[in-house]
């Protein structure tokens, strides 16, 4: 199982359907728990949107996607997650390697203080990209992927705390690209930025997508945009103290003929 | 694309590679254990120097000989307990209000620019080298207390250059306590009608009692643990003193004069001082780990 | 309430309000009687051939250059033993140590007591310990192996301070991308967590070049040159106490080492300052 994951098997996995199965996934932080019983599957290059009200567990359970749960204190996860073949959840999980097969874009961008070049070349160096010229190319390339390069090709000893938030997010993603992951977690990717920044962010996640393949999980609390650009959309909510799953369809379903009547008065209500 | 590292690296590259992390971890608690370890290596060695000579003339003897004369095996070390006492008692006594109205001063009646100056020289008092403590002492403060009453080198000078180095430990330690207490409180004082004085005699001293306690402890603890300055100016006569204007030695005094050429027994009766002062400051540090825990 | 009590009321206030610009004023005076008071005893024997010559007449005379090449070379030793093992511990502390983690509490409980010990029983210890059980006699290098003792807490406190101020999204970001614990410490957060460092070795600096009582009997009181950190060195504050205590006549050139003394302070103090302002912008 490690060893799928250490090697670069992009097409081992490839024609596995769904990619993500998720089952019964908790969590919960000091024995409280943030969501429970959490089931659906995630098809492969498709875009998931999950929404909901603050606290519910969105950003909670994007985190056990990449493991990254490990990292905050008092997290216990349960439950089961399945990659392709890998279980995600096991204890013998490479995060390191995991975690660079799926990328992840958080709310606030938050780029290295650091140049802008090196935010990538760190990461990559990290990685065994060895080659300097080859570490050169990917850095131009995604670059120009989040349409930054012909903004900062002049610039790219510049600290990246000068660019400005738009910027920063996307060489956040940029920085996250370079590692040509499969699957990019986004938690609200677009909601400290302006609505400029946010529309150029937006059109590159869907055209990224088209080029690259990837399968995207975006949490987000823009219905329109979630609308615009799902194929698959969730809906989180918090019942007696702790979120749930409510409802889990396609984007068509989901929008135009929910089932759920919470889903019915979130949709709604954000259209009102 | 990476080449896959395994192919190139050595059996035992390879695994360091992989077990960076817990490589480091380990590293990292063979320095942290060598960290913490210290506390316990002072004790360890303060218990074995001393060992020879509690179990030669035992404990009682440090409290009931004659006198401390330890080339002649007698080592009454209580005229040292006294003069640690009362140059701690006094000087606490005198910091104490001393260093807590000076951070009130601060916090509550100053105007901003001042506060933040005032704040900076606490700083630099706290930074000045007990020698220099000592010297001004010697040099300024004994000789006005001699024309007072001679000879000058007093209980009293004591107490008063270590009133001195101990006042910025309180008094940094009040202004970080008062810095917490929630604005509504003042707030809520004020609408009641409370004085400016009685605002902060029944609001703050009360609000951040736990805080200026640990102050007090942690300014006993200097007081204690001093050793030039009180040297410099005290006179260091083995002594129990009649008044305050009599010359006496402390037990770290003690220590800093004799060490120099004690020998034997001698020298481990020093080290027994040592280990009395070390189990005081632990006594204190459990003190305010207690009345942290408390809060 | 009737008119006379609250205008005896009004009157403490006034009272107190005296009473409380009385104290820090008194304070202020006393501290600027004691640095013009030294720095007028001292100015007058400051010259460069006071800071380059040997002390003649057991320091009555002469300069202090043996003396000021002791103190930087137990300065150095200090730094040298106590810098590795401050920053190794506060990382592990900040970064790889959960709270509630038992060798955590016992490593931080340790250090607080080690932080409130007397520096005359840090002497005690460095004398039976470095100088003898080692067999490193009175020298530099016990000297400097002893304040390393005494400064450790002060380090590992601030560099502790400096790593827990980092955000924690650098770290999410940076395992996010897979890197590794160790890289993000070296690339990362150490180089974040530098201004804290500093400062904290700035601070533990100030205490260990005033430090006298845990030298006496560790360093020791010779006044020649030292040619090797195996050589007895007197530090300037050992320096100042023998010249005022055991040598009559010593207090001028007391005074001039005292002023040398707290200049250095002074220095090591704005250098302090200007690094906590210096790095103030690193987060927005
Ligand atoms: N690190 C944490 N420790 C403890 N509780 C947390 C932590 N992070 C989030 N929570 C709690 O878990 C719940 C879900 O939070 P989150 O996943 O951030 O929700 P969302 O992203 O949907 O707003 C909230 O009640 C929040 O207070
Ligand atoms: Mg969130």
């Amino acid at each position: 199982m490690t060893k799928s994951i250490t090697n670069n098997s992009q097409s081992s996995i490839q024609d596995l359907q769904p990619l993500i199965q998720i089952q019964q996934l908790s969590l919960s932080y000091k024995n409280k728990p943030a969501f429970q019983d959490v089931t659906f599957s995630i098809p492969q290059n498709s875009i998931t949107a999950i929404v909901g009200p603050s606290g519910c567990g969105k950003s909670s359970f994007l985190t056990c996607l990449n493991r990254l749960s490990d990292l905050i204190p008092n997290c216990q996860v349960s439950g089961h997650i399945q990659l392709g073949t890998v279980n995600l959840l096991s204890p013998k999980i490479n995060t390191t390697a995991l975690r660079r097969r799926i990328g992840m874009i958080f709310q606030k961008p938050n780029p290295f203080p650091m140049s802008i070049k090196k935010n990538i070349v760190f990461p990559l160096k990290e990685h065994g990209f060895a080659n300097a010229q080859e570490r050169e190319q990917i850095v131009e390339e995604v670059l120009t992927d989040v349409g930054l390069w012909s903004e900062v090709k002049n610039r790219l000893e510049d600290s990246a705390m000068s660019l400005s938030g738009g910027q920063k997010q996307r060489l956040c993603l940029a920085r996250a690209l370079a590692l040509k992951p499969e699957i990019l977690l986004m938690d609200e990717p677009c909601s400290a930025l302006d609505p400029i920044s946010s529309g150029i962010v937006e059109d590159l996640i869907v055209r990224l997508r088209h080029k690259y393949h990837y399968t995207i999980i975006i949490v987000t609390h823009n219905l329109a945009q979630a609308k615009r650009i799902a194929d698959y959309a969730g809906l989180f909510w918090v019942e007696e103290g702790c979120g749930r799953l409510i409802e889990f369809g396609t984007a068509t379903q989901f929008f135009n003929a929910p089932e759920h009547e919470l889903t019915k008065a979130y949709i709604q209500g954000t259209k009102g | 694309m990476s080449k896959p590292k395994t192919l190139s690296q050595s059996p035992l590259q390879s695994w360091f590679t992989r077990h960076k992390d817990q490589c480091l971890v380990w590293l990292l608690r063979g320095l942290a254990a060598i960290a913490g370890a210290i506390i316990l290596l002072i004790l360890i060695f303060l218990i074995k120097e001393s060992l020879p000579v509690l179990q030669e003339v035992g404990i009682k003897a440090f409290f009931q000989d004659r006198a401390w004369n330890p080339v002649e095996q007698s080592y009454n070390l209580v005229p040292m307990i006294w003069g640690t006492g009362l140059t701690m008692f006094g000087s606490v006594l005198l910091a104490t209000p001393l260093g807590i109205l000076s951070a009130i001063f601060c916090h509550y009646y100053a105007p901003q620019s001042i506060a933040i100056i005032y704040r900076r020289l606490i700083e630099l008092l706290a930074g000045i080298p007990s020698v220099v403590y000592g010297f001004w002492g010697l040099v300024v403060l004994v000789p006005m207390i001699n024309r007072l009453h001679p000879p000058g080198t007093s209980l009293l000078a004591g107490i008063c250059i270590l009133t001195l180095m101990i006042l910025p430990t309180i008094a940094l330690v009040a202004d970080a306590a008062f810095a917490e207490i929630p604005q509504e409180y003042l707030l809520g004082a004020k609408a009641m009608g409370l004085s400016a004085s009685g605002t902060i005699w029944h609001i703050v001293i009360p609000t951040a009692k736990s805080g200026l306690l640990i102050g007090v402890i942690l300014e006993t603890g200097r007081a204690i643990g001093e050793t030039m300055a009180v040297l410099m100016v005290c006179g260091n006569v083995v002594q129990t003193p009649d008044s305050i204007f009599d010359p006496i030695r402390t037990l770290t005094a003690n220590i800093a004069l004799e060490m120099a050429y004690a020998l034997g027994n001698h020298r481990s009766a020093l080290f027994v001082s040592g280990l009395l002062l070390l189990m005081i400051i632990i006594v204190l540090a459990i003190a305010t780990e207690l009345i942290d825990q408390e809060v | 309430m009737s008119r006379k009590a609250s205008s005896k009321l009004i009157n403490l206030d006034q009272l107190f309000k005296v009473v409380i610009w009385l104290i820090p004023l008194s304070i202020t005076a006393i501290f600027i009687w004691i640095l013009s008071d030294i720095v007028i005893g001292g100015i007058g024997q400051i010259s460069w051939a006071f800071l380059t010559t040997n002390p003649l007449d057991a320091g009555r005379d002469g300069g202090i250059a043996p003396i000021l090449v002791s103190t930087f070379l137990i300065l150095a030793v200090c730094l040298v033993a106590s810098v590795p093992i401050s920053i190794g511990t506060a990382i592990l502390l900040a970064e790889f140590t959960p709270n509630q983690n038992w060798f955590g509490r016992l490593v931080r409980r340790s250090l607080d007591v080690l932080a409130g010990v007397p520096s005359i029983v840090f002497g005690l210890f460095g004398n039976a310990f470095f100088a003898q059980t080692l067999g490193l006699g009175f020298s530099i290098l016990s000297g400097g192996l002893t304040l390393a003792c005494m400064v450790l807490p002060i380090l590992i406190r601030s560099t502790e301070a400096g790593l827990r101020a980092v955000p924690q999204e650098y770290r999410l970001n940076s395992a996010a991308l897979g890197i590794s614990k160790t890289s993000t410490l070296w690339h990362l957060l150490l180089p974040a967590a530098t201004p804290g460092l500093l400062v904290g070795l700035v601070l533990g600096l100030g205490r260990a070049i005033a430090e006298t009582a845990a030298l006496i009997f560790t360093s020791g009181y010779v006044d020649r040159m030292p040619t090797s950190l195996l050589d007895s060195g007197r530090s300037l504050s050992i320096h100042i106490f023998d010249l005022s205590m055991n040598v009559s006549g010593g207090d001028s050139n007391a005074y001039g080492s005292a002023l040398i003394l707290i200049l250095i302070l002074l220095i090591i103090n704005a250098i302090a300052a200007w690094l906590g302002s210096k790095y103030n912008y690193l987060y927005d």
